[in-house]
């Protein structure tokens, strides 16, 4: 990484640091911690998402259900078999891998419509399960009671304490992503992305790259969903439906697909459009995520931080013609 | 429950089998109409039969029409709105990648459901049947007149569709786009006419199935998803593009949904269809009646 890109990368982290400080003495706004808590959390599905989405060029609808599985493996086997929390996050990651790696072989042969469609398909069986499986998951009313977590002995109790947990998870995933795509891997992701056929031609090993994505973008939304698990205590099949697909899919889309910044910035501002701005008019949701999608794909398909990338490299070319 | 024995509840599963599997068939004919024209899934297709059922109680119940004008108002509605997702966004949209495309339609989609639950809330509707709300005793089989309408405008549809295709201009000029639409332009076919027309064609059956389905199931505004991939399963089952296939391979998921219900698990009814989806996809993506020639040189 250049010394320039690392100074806004720098700031950005000193402000992340710090974000809970600078919210904390404003009654009005000293929540925003907890939102980030939950923004970070399905920061670590839309990460996995992007890399699949932007740079791999395959869609998923079932990111909702990988998120749910980790979550319901946690709360499974801390509540019912007093797993220590620690232990039961890589059990419910191992678990998504092995399903996404079989849903995935044959599901990543396919293309475009079939892919979405399938994957679609996959997670509202997913849905399903969680509801009928009652004996497991307490069917629509869900469970209750999971543990918390604590760090050597202490638990975490704070929003602050969440917040930091959380981000680092985000940091890390955020940082291994990057040199996943700034490695061989990532250019043959590129270049699957670009034209499938020219790319199996170059002796780029299509299929199984495409499933090793997907899988990794499983078993991080398998993580996220173990950390809501322990953050929120209770579950519900509801949290895990298509809508919530729907919802990481536009939070990728919103921030730009082929960004990771991108998607990082679409899901802190769709969760605060969630959780925050729109909670008054609970009603309009659906109909203003629908709206926000349309008129993104529409209008801006490269999304804002994209967007916003090349207005600004615009802008310095012009000032730069214009000084000579 | 002596009276009812094994072989009239069976014959009772396999009617409402055939019930559901109708509508399903209809679901999967809207997707061929778009899909043969333009290549495009469109993911609102469920959408449109929730919004023909919920329009259908509008006009009967809150306008008080009486039952064929509020049918036939309803279709109207629907197409209305499939046009109106043709002209402003498909149109728009017609260089975007497959990815985009994709997101396009379930954006609408979203749309649509966001502003259903808008107007209806979330509250299921129940429409009255067509005609008679007993239900008629035949081999100890209790059969709803209602069925018998669903049925009825299935075939009706399936009916007009097939001289629709075969004889009037506009059917087979629609045929020739989807064959190619290069060489369809070049002999003066509208190919942009046709897309629209496709679209709104697509949306009206869409609704007529919603009218007809809504008597027995009831309607509410999150239940077009469910809808639109069952459907689905029945366009690719029977082969994608493939009318005739679409109508046996959406009775075959119905029967199989309904002989689920009935022997293994309700809660599970929902997943059948889902599973033989995805058992297709996997498998045979060229579906029951598809050649694999055909399905090699479709693009997605």
């Amino acid at each position: 990484m250049s010394p320039r890109k690392l100074v806004p990368i720098g700031v950005f982290a000193a402000f992340m640091a710090a974000f809970p400080w600078i919210v904390a003495p404003f009654e009005s706004v000293s929540h925003y911690t907890d939102v980030m808590v939950f923004a970070g959390i399905f920061c670590l599905v839309t990460i996995g998402l992007s890399l699949l989405m932007g740079f791999a060029g395959q869609i998923s609808l079932a990111q909702a259900a990988f998120f749910g599985i980790g979550a319901y493996v946690s709360a499974i086997l801390t509540g019912r078999f007093g797993w220590n929390p620690w232990a039961a996050m890589p059990a419910g990651a191992v678990v998504c891998a092995a399903v996404a790696w079989i849903v995935g072989v044959p599901a990543l042969r396919l293309k475009g419509h079939y892919l979405a469609m399938a994957t679609l398909g996959f997670g509202v069986i997913v849905h399903i399960i969680l509801n009928e499986e009652v004996e497991w998951t307490g069917g629509p009313s869900g469970m209750v009671d999971i543990p918390g977590l604590s760090i050597a002995g202490t638990p975490l109790l704070s929003e602050t304490a969440w917040y930091y947990l959380v981000w680092t998870f985000v940091a890390a995933a955020l940082l291994f992503s990057y040199h996943v795509l700034h490695s061989r891997v990532g250019r043959a992701l590129r270049a699957i992305h670009e034209e499938e056929k020219a790319a199996e031609a170059m002796g780029v090993p299509v299929a199984s790259y495409k499933v090793q994505v997907f899988v990794y973008s499983a078993v991080l939304a398998s993580l996220a969903g173990s950390l809501y698990t322990h953050y929120v205590t209770f579950l519900t099949p509801s949290s895990f439906d298509l809508m919530w697909s729907i919802r990481f899919v536009l939070m990728v889309v919103v921030g730009g697909m082929q960004s990771l910044w991108g998607a990082l910035l679409g899901t802190v501002f769709l969760t605060f459009v969630g959780n925050e701005w729109l909670q008054v008019f609970a009603d309009f949701e659906v109909l203003v995520y629908g709206a926000i999608l349309l008129l993104v794909v529409l209008w801006v398909p490269q999304g804002l931080v994209v967007w916003m990338q090349e207005r600004l490299r615009l802008r310095r070319a012009a000032d730069l013609s214009r000084s000579e | 429950m002596d009276s009812i024995g094994f072989g009239a509840a069976w014959l009772q599963y396999a009617l409402g089998g055939i019930t559901v599997g109708a509508i399903y068939a209809l679901v999967a004919i809207g997707y061929n109409i778009i899909y043969n024209v333009t290549e495009i899934i469109n993911f609102a297709q469920g959408e449109f039969v929730m919004l023909g059922g919920l329009f259908a109680v509008f006009f009967h119940e809150t306008c008080g029409f009486p039952m064929l004008p509020a049918f036939l108002a309803a279709v109207a509605a629907v197409a209305l709105t499939g046009l109106i997702l043709e002209r402003y966004v498909i149109r728009k949209a017609r260089h975007a990648t497959v990815l985009s495309m994709i997101i396009i339609t379930i954006a609408f989609s979203i749309l649509l459901k966001g502003g259903a639950m808008l107007v209806w809330g979330r509250d299921p509707y129940r429409l009255p049947a067509f005609s008679g709300s007993g239900s008629i005793l035949w081999n100890g089989v209790a059969i709803q007149p209602q069925a018998l309408w669903v049925l009825a405008v299935s075939g009706t549809i399936v009916a007009c569709l097939t001289i629709f295709f075969q004889r009037s201009v506009y059917g087979k000029a629609m045929l020739a786009c989807a064959d190619n639409p290069a060489a369809a332009r070049l002999v003066g076919i509208p190919v942009r006419t046709m897309i629209f027309l496709s679209f709104m064609l697509s949306a009206a059956i869409g609704a007529a199935a919603g009218v007809a389905i809504t008597p027995i199931t009831l309607m509410e505004y999150d239940r077009g998803a469910l809808l639109g991939l069952k459907g689905f399963g029945a366009a690719v089952l029977g082969g994608l593009g493939q009318f005739f296939g679409a109508l046996v391979a959406g009775l075959l998921l119905g029967l199989a949904e309904s002989f689920c219900a009935g022997y293994v698990s309700s809660g599970y009814k929902d997943a059948v269809a889902l599973v033989l989806l995805l058992l297709a996809l996997f498998f045979k993506p060229e579906g029951l009646f598809g050649s694999k020639e055909a399905a090699g040189l479709k693009r997605f």
